[in-house]
């Protein structure tokens, strides 16, 4: 019952910060707010593969690439459609909140089924031979959309379509886009602190030993690496519908380099490290305009610093979760 | 047939210059295992330093092989110090905390960033224009096959230095040490091998080839500015896992292959596919050998 009233209470906040916060905020800090959340999300989906089940990836980005195109070809091509059609029976923002779902998880299924083709055969490799055949398939995806004509190849692709030009095909709420990146880092976090999670983490300590207790490592290893490609997915599915243009530029090795550095600045193994040093690393950068051109410099000493100082990450393995969230966690669906 | 020759020509010159900046990704990686993400951007300061230096001295107006054999010299001085610094000052601290092998990546990651920044800071965003420290011309023509004495001289310089690097490797005392560091480096300390001064020195070394690299590709293609590094040192890292990681003659072999099929794709294929064929290739390599061309297979004990 408790857990009942909570997503009541939940989902009446959500609407009452989607009404309100654009009228308290200026676009600017909305626009913020929305990166730090799919840069929370992007860090969370890798901690399950970087973190949890310790299989170094390093073409995150590649992931949330096709995340974001294959939602926005949807939206562009097919949603604008639909969208028009239902706002012609019903009031508009429940015409949009009912359609929003549906390019994250085209999104995010889609990014699963590039994360399953390319986990099949680099997780044969090992260590730094992984590492750099994650960040090649990341390369490779980035470039073979760039080479896609239908999605705009090298001039971006706008999220306005052709059939229903005057539609609006974004979404801003950022009440909604934080409840997805919440419910997905609550999966994510289920996932691994659920009994079957130790899976995860006996791969990640010793694979050998995990094989003989009867761990099944090349599937739990796929199944990880699935997972984190899904919500990779629908956090580029985010990134699209909130920006409203996507570029290949946004999804280089170096936006794989920064979800990295999320995670293990944060701590490897740590899923609310990731979800901290996501959202400072992504604020940083705007806190710090005021230094002009200084600003990447002291971001880059800011970077080496704090590595140097904690080395194990901000909070090493440890969990920074509020104790009601914990019990939540532990005793689902409301029970005694 | 002769376009290919020209394109092979082409290739085994870009070739040489990826393999440059592959022997000090993969000397690192020997003695430390670590993946040194700002290698690339040593490179970039290499091809600065040599701007600078070609004018300040005059090469720039006056083209000649003495000015071009200094404008190395002093790159390749500048980048060793540059490489040390970056080793005691973001690696070395690590190292003696006994932090694993994660953190350092990450502050690689940062000095990357960093002198990115810092680049565009110091020598402004706008591309420069290398200065021809040699007249170019073209030396040999066979039909319409043409070899340019600027590839003579990147391809002799680069084969010089890496002749010149085996011997270091193969026939001094801080080679045997630094090969003993690669092959067990607790070991190696225990007998008396002294670890910190190797690894200073395997920066050294491999941020001079660097430099090397970054005032030839100056010179062959003369467009320079601070992010030049970004792409080549993926490449560049690329061709050293392709030979075998910690691998010396690997990472020469995988350098001029993946130049010379780089080259090959964008002439008959596309440009576009060009940045794609290098991961290809690296995919399929590893596919087929998971441990690079000439790595040793891993054996996993319990």
């Amino acid at each position: 019952v408790r857990a009942r009233l909570l997503l009541v209470a939940g989902l009446a906040l959500l609407v009452a910060a989607d009404l309100a916060l654009p009228r308290l905020l200026n676009p600017y800090y909305l626009t913020i707010l929305t990166r730090i959340g799919v840069a929370v999300l992007a860090a969370a989906s890798l901690q399950l593969v970087n973190g949890f089940t310790g299989q170094f990836s390093i073409g995150h980005a590649g992931f949330m690439a096709v995340g974001a195109y294959v939602s926005a070809a949807l939206s562009v091509y097919a949603g604008a459609d639909w969208l028009a059609g239902l706002s012609g029976a019903l009031p508009a923002p429940l015409a949009r909140g009912l359609y929003f779902p549906l390019p994250l998880l085209a999104g995010g299924a889609a990014a699963a089924l590039a994360g399953f083709v390319v986990g099949i055969p680099a997780l044969r490799l090992r260590g730094d031979y992984l590492a750099i055949a994650t960040l090649g398939f990341g390369e490779i995806i980035r470039i073979a959309i760039l080479n896609v004509d239908s999605v705009g190849g090298a001039r971006g692709f706008s999220l306005a379509s052709p059939s229903q030009p005057g539609l609006d095909l974004r979404y801003e709420g950022l009440g909604a886009i934080y409840a997805v990146v919440a419910l997905s880092v609550g999966v994510i976090a289920r996932l691994v602190y659920a009994t079957g999670g130790l899976a995860f983490r006996a791969v990640r300590e010793d694979e050998i030993a995990a094989e003989a207790v009867g761990v099944a490592t090349t599937r739990v290893k796929v199944e990880a690496f699935v997972v984190s490609s899904f919500f990779a997915g629908v956090a580029g599915a985010l990134f699209a519908h909130s920006e409203g243009y996507v570029h290949t530029n946004s999804f280089s090795f170096i936006r794989s380099f920064e979800v990295v550095v999320f995670v293990v600045l944060g701590g490897l193994g740590s899923i609310s490290g990731a979800i901290l040093a996501a959202t400072v690393l992504t604020a940083a950068p705007e806190l710090l305009r005021g230094l002009g051109e200084w600003r990447m410099i002291l971001y880059s000493l800011l970077l080496i610093v704090t590595m140097l100082l904690r080395p194990q990450g901000l909070l090493g393995q440890r969990e920074l979760v509020p104790s009601w969230l914990r019990r939540a966690a532990r005793e689902p669906h409301g029970a005694p | 047939v002769e376009n290919f020759l020209q394109q092979l020509l082409n290739g085994v010159t870009w070739g040489g210059i990826y393999a440059l900046i592959a022997l000090g990704y993969t000397m690192v990686y020997g003695v430390l295992k670590l993946i040194n993400f700002a290698h690339g951007e040593v490179y970039m300061v290499g091809a600065m330093t040599g701007f600078y230096v070609a004018h300040a001295l005059g090469f720039a107006s006056q083209p000649s092989l003495a000015g071009l054999f200094v404008t190395l010299a002093a790159a390749m001085l500048a980048c060793a110090a540059l490489g040390a610094l970056i080793e005691r000052v973001a690696y070395r601290p690590l190292r003696l905390r006994g932090a694993g092998r994660l953190a350092p990546l990450i502050t690689a990651i940062g000095v990357s960033l960093l002198l990115q920044n810092a680049g565009q800071l110091v020598f402004g965003a706008d591309p420069k224009f290398f200065p021809s420290i040699i007249e170019s011309r073209e030396l040999l023509r066979v039909g319409s096959i043409a070899l340019s004495n600027v590839q003579v001289v990147v391809l002799v310089t680069a084969l010089a230095l890496m002749a010149g690097l085996e011997f270091v490797v193969m026939r001094t005392r801080f080679g045997r040490a630094m090969r003993a560091v690669s092959f067990d480096a607790p070991a190696a300390a225990l007998m008396g091998v002294p670890v910190d001064r190797v690894v200073l020195g395997t920066f050294v070394l491999g941020s001079a080839l660097a430099a090397a690299a970054g005032i030839l590709v100056g010179l062959s293609n003369p467009k320079i500015d601070p992010l030049m590094g970004v792409m080549p040192g993926i490449k560049a890292f690329v061709a050293a896992v392709l030979g075998g990681i910690g691998n010396i003659p690997g990472a020469m072999v995988g350098g001029l292959l993946l130049g010379v099929v780089e080259t090959l794709v964008s002439g008959y294929l596309s440009s576009t596919y060009r940045d794609a064929i290098a991961f290809l290739v690296l995919i399929a390599i590893l596919l087929y050998r998971p441990t690079g061309l000439f790595g040793t297979p891993q054996t996993e004990k319990v």
